[in-house]
């Protein structure tokens, strides 16, 4: 298997959505291991609804991953060499698309 | 404690896996070609592969684990969810699509695609044998402590059920049967945790301050006398009378009501006074048959004890005793303005004679167990040592990195037929995963207030859990944790297999085989790595689970990310830079996890202060070391060779 094929301008932009989102989560999750490492104290402070800020911030990240993820699902566009890949194997694939 | 096997979990629990393996033998009747065995022809749909990224997943690292660290010490075992769970988005921003792209059966492939090397399949393939041995262990380790209570069986047979039936599994039908055999079991158990949570929050929570008894307060005189209030002391001697720089801690009994053994009390202080409390406490000495819990032999009979189950809460906010149903954030709010009873233990060592340990409660605050810092592993976060905050980043980091650097995630991305549908089911499957790590919050924190927890194996505090509310419950949830061992230790035979089969002896021997002799070797191979994974099981059987699975990630990690990520995002990576990154990431991060205080102290039994490496987690030190390697090595061969990616793909 090669992939010396030069990418599709649309894998391009897949691949450059993918790491601006990654780079937001990263930016979230780092945010969240530098305050209990080095400002513990600051994860009791109560946030939202009677809520600490350990408990908001966990979830929040849990939920954050999943919004960013269905967000890259949503925007992501086609790669022409897919089409032709999915219309030789669609037979079986009754939910793909 | 001592469980006693229903009959009603048996049933319900040999129905599960004889319904996994029959439909395994029914699926597997298809699979003869390689790409079948190793790949299931790319043809799973994504959805269902989704399904089962969760199920290859929520090992009983994640399950069971998590959920007993934090009924145990509340919120820190939260934070391998979170770890585990942003290591998904690497996996998906990252590597999902270029992995479907670049490789055919193995990880080895995806990284070797650019170049043919042996050299890469080689080191690939054993780094893939590395990691999955080590996350073997684990597996194996807990599957033998579920059947313990569930069937009454010793802990060995567990694991070699464990390992006989995966080896079924993985030899009758490869991908394919792994994969369905994953999927159901990461949909029941996502669907029967949320039962179970729900269940939770209709019974809200309770105080129970009758279980274990209280004494005092007493002034230091009272202390001192040879019988308090009626019952007479047993003097401290042989170790129980403390030491030079620590107190006497604990208080024995002979028991009143002519019971053997004897009633153990850990000395409390009261706050701003100088009276003491004794609070009840439990003792454990020696193992095995000769066991003796609080000084009699271990047992229900005549002139035996057993442990009591612990795990409540000694006051609710407004001197309430029961709370009736909570919502998802009265939960909290709740236990917050609690007092959680957690509980602590401290070693006796007589002169001569097997230890004793006393475990003794430990009236915590509420809003404590709801803040990271409380477990002894993660304490260091609120201490003043760099070293403890650098140790607690390198898990982080190692939690981050390793998702996407297992090979029996990556293999998962084989089984779809193209880039979008391996984004489609990774998608699926954090939403599934997220989901769950969300629930694993509730199920810790409700086990910590249950009152039906072991207090020798905090494994066991979701089942348990679903056995203080209903019986039948605690079958199901058995049952799942079980498939859910056999559903991760498939996936894992099945990447060794495809290693030694598809990367070493075809890949670096070039051994030249057919499709049908290949997936022929590679059944060989999966005997072969099931047989050593029920070995490793009964060996490490004492070793806490999640602290092996932290082992597979440091160096899943750091041997396969930096070779993988430089290879998709550096053009001037080569060849000899993949090989000495993944063979020098493998090597410094399995030599820094087998010198560290963490491997001193529970697996040689050495001092953990004489270790050699300065903090136990690997990952910070290791990744990056691995990323530079990469790079100096590539830069070094680029130029005398002229041998780089970007000419050979131009």
């Amino acid at each position: 298997m090669n992939t010396s094929d030069s990418p599709s301008p649309q894998r391009r932009f897949n691949t450059r959505l993918g790491l601006l989102l990654f780079l937001i989560y990263l930016a979230l999750y780092t945010g969240f291991v530098l305050i209990n490492a080095f400002a513990a104290d600051q994860m009791e402070t109560i946030v939202l609804a009677g809520l600490n800020l350990a408990i908001v911030y966990g979830f929040g990240l849990i939920v954050c991953a999943l919004v960013l993820a269905l967000f890259y699902g949503l925007l992501c566009r086609r790669e022409p060499a897919e089409d032709v890949a999915s219309s030789n194997a669609a037979t079986t694939q009754g939910n793909s698309k | 404690m001592i469980y006693d096997p229903a009959p009603l979990a048996i049933f319900i629990f040999l129905g599960f896996v004889f319904g996994t393996v029959g439909l395994s033998f029914y699926l597997g009747r298809k699979a003869k070609s390689s790409e079948g065995y190793f790949a299931a022809h790319g043809q799973i749909p994504w959805g269902v592969n989704g399904i089962a990224f969760a199920g290859d997943y929520l090992s009983a690292a994640s399950f069971l684990g998590i959920c007993g660290m934090i009924a145990a010490y509340g919120y820190d075992g939260f934070l391998y969810s979170i770890g585990f769970l942003a290591g998904w988005v690497v996996a998906l921003f990252v590597i999902a699509e270029p992995m479907k792209r670049m490789g055919k059966f193995t990880f080895a492939d995806a990284l070797d695609a650019k170049f043919n090397s042996r050299g890469i399949k080689g080191a690939a393939g054993v780094s893939t044998l590395v990691v999955s041995i080590f996350y073997l262990i684990p597996q194996m380790v807990g599957a033998g402590s579920l059947i313990q209570p569930l069937l009454g069986l010793p802990h060995w047979v567990g694991v070699v059920m464990v390992g006989v039936v995966v080896i079924m599994i993985v030899v009758t039908a490869g991908m394919v049967s792994t994969t369905w055999v994953q999927f159901l079991k990461g949909s029941l158990l996502v669907i029967f945790s949320t039962v179970l949570v729900v269940m939770l929050l209709q019974k809200g929570l309770t105080t129970d301050t009758s279980s274990f008894e209280t004494i005092g307060p007493l002034s230091g005189q009272e202390l001192k006398q040879d019988s308090i209030e009626g019952r007479k002391v047993i003097p401290a001697t042989d170790g129980w009378q403390g030491t030079a720089d620590k107190k006497q801690e604990f208080i024995r009994f002979i028991p009143k009501d002519g019971r053997a053994g004897y009633d153990v009390f850990h000395i409390d202080d009261v706050p701003n006074s100088d009276q003491k409390l004794l609070r009840q406490a439990q003792a454990v000495t020696g193992s095995g048959a000769s066991k003796l819990v609080d000084g009699a032999p271990n047992g229900r009979g005549e002139g035996e004890r057993e442990l009591q189950p612990i795990g409540h809460l000694s006051k609710l906010p407004g001197g309430e005793t029961s709370t009736g149903p909570l919502g998802p954030i009265s939960f909290f709010t709740t236990i917050g303005d609690s007092e959680v009873i957690l509980w602590g233990n401290t070693t006796i060592v007589p002169d001569n004679g097997p230890k004793t340990t006393v475990y003794y409660q430990k009236p915590t605050a509420g809003e404590r167990v709801l803040r990271p810092g409380e477990h002894p592993k993660f304490a260091g976060i609120r201490g003043e040592s760099f070293g403890d905050k650098l140790n607690f980043l390198s898990l982080m980091l190692a939690l981050f990195c390793g998702t996407a650097s297992l090979p029996h995630i990556l293999i998962r991305y084989y089984t779809v037929k193209d880039g979008a549908a391996a984004r489609k089911s990774t998608i699926v499957g954090i939403a599934t995963i997220g989901f769950f790590y969300v629930l694993t919050l509730y199920l810790g924190l409700g086990a910590m207030t249950s009152g039906a927890l072991d207090l020798t194996d905090t494994n066991m505090s979701a089942p348990l859990l679903a056995n203080s509310i209903r019986p039948w419950l605690f079958a199901v949830i058995s049952a799942i944790a079980f498939t859910t061992v056999l559903g991760t230790v498939s996936g894992l035979i099945l990447a060794s297999s495809g290693a030694v089969a598809h990367d070493l002896l075809i890949g670096v021997m070039g051994i030249k085989l057919s499709g049908e002799a290949q997936v022929k070797v590679a059944k060989i191979a999966a005997v072969v790595v099931g047989g050593i994974a029920i070995i490793l099981g009964v060996l490490f059987k004492e070793l806490n689970v999640g602290y092996l699975v932290g082992w597979a990630f440091s160096v899943a990690a750091s041997a396969n990310l930096p070779a993988l990520v430089m290879l998709l995002f550096w053009k001037k990576t080569t060849k000899q830079g993949i090989i000495a990154s993944v063979l020098v990431g493998m090597i410094s991060s399995l030599g820094w996890i087998l010198l560290s205080a963490d491997t001193y102290k529970s697996v040689y039994g050495l001092n953990p202060d004489d270790a050699i490496a300065p903090f136990s987690q690997p990952g910070i030190i290791t990744i990056p070391l691995a990323f530079i390697t990469l790079i100096v090595v590539s830069l070094y061969y680029g130029n005398r060779e002229d041998e780089t990616v970007s000419e050979a793909s131009a």
